[in-house]
């Protein structure tokens, strides 16, 4: 018999056999009989009135079918279509457009290049008209306005926490300090770019919809709601997510493209492709940051946290489609407290239109947790320089102490659990902390710039329970299926969708360990919510701490049900049975017993008289609280004085996300988190010219790293269950990305504090470090 | 559009095809062919998803056009395995967890099975320099370099030692 290869196991992936030669799946694979094809036009202004849109010459190329305006969607009044944050964002635009790249008229052809052919002969008529592409800029009194149908560019004001408290406390302490940073625009950027094929098929009244999507059931909804004035219907409606070649949180929002496309096969009554280029895909999908933030923390002078104040400028750019629950419009920004102990607190943002695409908080992580991040991580190490405390030392006299968990926040979190000096001090042994800090100090007197920075993060994931997490009011559970067959193998399905997690992999294993099938007999299905279960999908880490709980809790009951039929098979009272692994045994007789494989067999053979027969459960699992991993990382850089390069020489990351389903994936994870931190920290940046145009819209121009730039990185972990989670696992996927900005650029100022450098915003390119040298006089020239 | 007639071998079968001038070798491919293996990232040659072998060496095929493969051997990452069995580089990657989402992958072992090859021996630093061309957004790349390093290991191991040469009494 197979190996059960349940929690902790480094069992294989299931789903490299397909990858590895060639047989994914993914959304530009699929094809079908008498597809068209749809390309984009788009705009090259970032502000514009639209007079005219002549589609003449494109409709007379051979092969062109149809241009799709947003007159054309007008008609069906899917021209516009509702934000996540009950916001309203164009398909199609019918009078303006409001940022460099957007969405103007869909081309129909019957093959990918002619309807590139029909996207160069559209030709529009565009009046330019002034722009906005600062927050700061939009929020004075004349600014341009972004949107017509608003009263300015101010979206909305949201804080949290107690404003008096905190300002009191802030009044009364030692040592206040306050720095401003920078959170810019960066994108996913997953290899994959997004796409669809949608499928009407108009005698049965029918819509397949192949999407790109991390949440193919909450799309159904979506589509339902926004196409029920057309007569769709949600069980003639079929979302699949095919594989998904990354998302990292791009892959949630529903873009232009895909509206355009399901309304063009309704249309014509044919399937229709579209997938994007890199440069539209960089240009107009979702976005994450942008952030403009002031940190402010007061204290003793012995180094003493007291409390926090931040204050937040948030650019949503022309609508806030950002993809956070309802209730949320900052996302979870308020974790900003992060590991430490803090008496009083008050957060506040504000959110404003600008110039610039939609979205906001796509970049693998959970909800503006990357940003609380790098700001608390930041200021707490610009406090600890200031006080002359070793920040190691400072981060150790602040932290929450594991005797305080659960522990509530001073903005409102109950966190689970945690080991916060553990983690740091297992950091602080594997890198040689000490012996660095002296090398450091030899190096500094030779003239060597070479910097040490710690970054102690507390994540908050899984979201979450159904009392506070929703979107568009769909509570935040998630779900498993899972149907025992007669020879004691399974089918588990799920309301998730993995993007490259492994799920496959991981969710039997969760199910082989619970119920003692092997995990090798185990299939595991998602993204097709014709068969799955309903679920609000993978992003936020939320997989592990919701369907993986469900995962559980539904081969719990099937347990339950199991130990009635295995009483029934040995004639004994169910109180007299004890499982074990795969088993069920009489209490003092092991060699009585029936194991998951006999009772699946009887389930369907000879059930007890009375019960139902068949052996499955469904659970969908409303978490009683989020999860917080956290954990410490320590990065070493050297700075090159004659080129301003940040070289990363060693970066140790100790993470502990709770229980560990799969070592293997959990540490592919972090390496893949890891980069994603390192990449804003010193390489990406969207930006744009003070016209609206976007530097950064293609890979030879927004980097992401190569092999050659990442460290080799060097990982640790502790673990500290969580106790409310049934197998006490935490989510990982995200937090590597969470946490790593903050090392890298706490330890480039480490290197540079001495010259009087406070702080710098990210990304710290060579030229930025180079300008700093120069401005200190410790550049190295010729 | 005028059209080519073109005559390759693609994984060891002879194909042959009337091309536009300026259908992409990896449309070819993707569309013509049906081998979906070969992917698509960027349109500037930047990502390396769509690398296959043309005569042997990588090449990224976005960047050219189908007729420049006319007469080409041609090896997508459909003509890796033998007779269902894994090849070395495809086995590395899934001994070392080499690969997540998948879509990078086939480019990415294109690259480096281009560099055995070449090097059946190389250095950390230049398997590293080697996938350069090749983004991956889920690895970090370190096991990538570990699924590398595995193939050496296997590839070098599966080469029949070299008999001595005869000595002459």
């Amino acid at each position: 018999m197979s190996e059960i290869q349940g929690l902790g196991h480094s069992r294989k992936r299931v789903e490299d056999m397909r990858f590895l030669q060639g047989r994914g799946n993914y959304i530009d694979d699929i094809k079908l009989p008498g597809m068209l094809y749809l390309d984009i036009v788009r705009s090259p202004y970032a502000h514009a009135r639209i007079k005219g849109i002549h589609t003449e010459k494109a409709l007379a190329i051979p092969g062109v079918l149809a241009v799709i305006t947003g007159e054309t969607l007008k008609q069906f009044n899917v021209h516009n279509m509702p934000t996540l944050m009950s916001d309203v964002q164009m398909v199609l635009p019918i009078e303006a457009v409001k940022y460099q790249f957007q969405e103007v008229a869909g081309v129909l052809a019957t093959d990918r290049y002619t309807a590139a052919d029909g996207v160069a002969a559209v030709v529009v008529d565009y009046e330019p008209l002034p722009v906005v592409m600062d927050p700061r800029k939009a929020l004075e009194p004349g600014a341009v306005r972004v949107r017509d149908d608003k009263e300015s560019n101010h979206i909305w004001h949201w804080e949290w926490g107690d404003r008096q408290a905190t300002d009191q406390a802030f009044a009364q302490q030692d040592v206040v300090v306050s720095q401003d940073i920078y959170i810019p625009r960066i994108h996913v950027s997953s290899i994959e770019t997004c796409g669809c094929v949608a499928k009407w098929d108009p005698l049965e009244g029918h819509l397949t919809l192949w999407m790109t999507t991390q949440a193919p059931h909450a799309i159904r909804t979506v589509v339902a709601l926004v196409t029920a004035h057309l007569g769709l219907s949600e069980e003639k409606i079929r979302v699949i997510s095919p594989d998904i070649g990354g998302g990292f949180g791009g892959k949630v929002p529903v873009y232009p493209g895909y509206v355009i496309a399901t309304a063009a096969s309704i249309v014509t009554g044919k399937p229709v492709k579209w997938i994007e280029d890199r440069t539209e895909n960089l240009a107009a999908d979702s976005f994450a940051r942008d952030y403009h933030i002031t940190a402010e923390l007061a204290g003793k002078k012995d180094g003493t946290l007291n409390a926090l104040r931040f204050k937040t400028i948030a650019d949503h750019g022309y609508t806030d489609a950002a993809a956070n629950p309802s209730k949320f419009p900052a996302g979870l920004f308020h974790i900003c407290t992060g590991s430490y102990d803090f008496k009083n607190a008050f957060v506040e943002v504000d959110g404003v239109y600008t110039n610039k695409p939609p979205g906001g908080i796509a970049y693998r992580c959970s909800f503006r947790v990357t940003e609380a991040v790098l700001a608390i991580e930041r200021i707490a190490d610009i406090m600890a320089h200031e006080l002359g405390i070793d920040p190691a030392d400072f981060r150790l006299k602040n932290f929450i102490r594991p005797e305080q968990f659960p522990y509530q926040s001073a903005l409102g979190w109950e966190y689970d659990s945690g080991n916060y000096a553990a983690a740091l001090r297992k950091a602080m042994d594997m890198i040689g902390y000490e012996s660095l800090r002296r090398e450091q100090a030899e190096k500094r007197a030779r003239g060597e710039l070479m910097g040490i920075g710690i970054s102690s993060f507390t994540e908050i994931v899984g979201a979450g329970p159904s009392k506070t997490f929703d979107i568009l009011g769909i509570k935040m559970f998630d779900s498993c299926e899972i149907r025992v067959h007669p020879t004691g193998k399974a089918i588990a399905r799920f309301g998730t969708k993995s993007q490259g997690q492994g799920h496959e992999t991981t969710y039997a294993q969760i199910i082989a360990e619970e119920l003692g099938i092997p995990a090798d007999h185990i299939k595991v299905e998602e993204g097709d919510t014709d068969t799955a279960p309903y679920g609000l999908g993978t992003y936020a880490s939320r997989s592990t701490p919701t369907a993986g709980a469900a995962a559980a809790v539904a081969s719990r009951k099937i347990r339950e049900k199991g130990k009635k039929i295995a009483a029934h098979l040995l004639e004994a009272s169910e109180d007299d049975l004890v499982w074990e692994r795969d088993r069920f045994y009489v209490r003092g007789s092991p060699d009585q017993f029936k194991t998951i494989q006999d009772i699946a067999f009887a389930a369907y053979t000879n059930h007890p008289p009375g019960m139902e027969a068949g052996l499955e459960a469904v659970d969908y699992y409303d978490p009683p609280n989020l999860t917080y991993p956290f954990g410490s990382y320590i990065c070493v850089v050297d700075i090159d004085r004659g080129t301003g390069e940040v070289k990363v020489r060693r970066f140790v990351a100790v993470d502990d996300c709770g229980v560990r389903i799969n070592p293997m994936i959990v540490e592919g994870q972090i390496h893949g988190g890891l980069t994603m931190g390192f990449a804003p920290a010193l390489m990406e940046e969207i930006s744009y010219d003070e016209n609206g145009n976007i530097h950064g819209a293609n890979f030879q121009d927004y980097l992401l790293p190569t092999a050659v730039e990442t460290p080799r990185w060097e990982t640790g972990e502790t673990v500290t269950p969580s106790p409310h989670h049934p197998i006490g696992a935490k989510g990982v996927g995200e937090s590597a990305t969470v946490g790593a900005p903050a090392a890298i650029v706490n330890a480039v100022v480490d290197a540079l504090w001495h010259l009087g450098v406070r702080h710098i915003d990210i990304p710290i390119t060579p030229p930025k470090v180079w300008h700093i040298l120069k401005e200190k006089g410790a550049a190295l020239e010729e | 559009m005028s059209k080519h007639h073109i005559q390759l071998n693609v994984n060891g079968l002879p194909v042959e095809a009337e091309v536009e001038s300026r259908l992409l070798l990896v449309h070819f491919i993707r569309e013509v062919l049906n081998l979906t293996g070969t992917h698509i990232g960027c349109d500037t040659t930047s990502c390396g998803a769509c690398t296959v072998h043309l005569n042997g060496k990588a090449v990224k095929s976005c960047t050219m056009f189908a007729v420049q493969a006319d007469g080409g051997e041609l090896r997508t990452v459909e003509g890796l395995a033998q007779n269902g069995k894994l090849s070395p580089i495809q086995e590395g990657f899934r001994e070392e967890h080499g690969l997540q989402c998948g879509f990078c992958t086939p480019g990415m072992m294109m690259s480096a099975l281009a560099l055995l090859q070449e090097n059946p021996d190389p250095t950390e630093e230049e398997i590293r320099w080697a996938i350069s061309g090749n983004l991956c957004r889920c690895t970090g790349y370190v096991n990538i370099v570990k699924a590398v390093q595995y193939a050496a290991r296997t590839m070098k191991s599966s080469v029949p030692e070299q008999q001595p040469e005869a000595v002459s009494a």
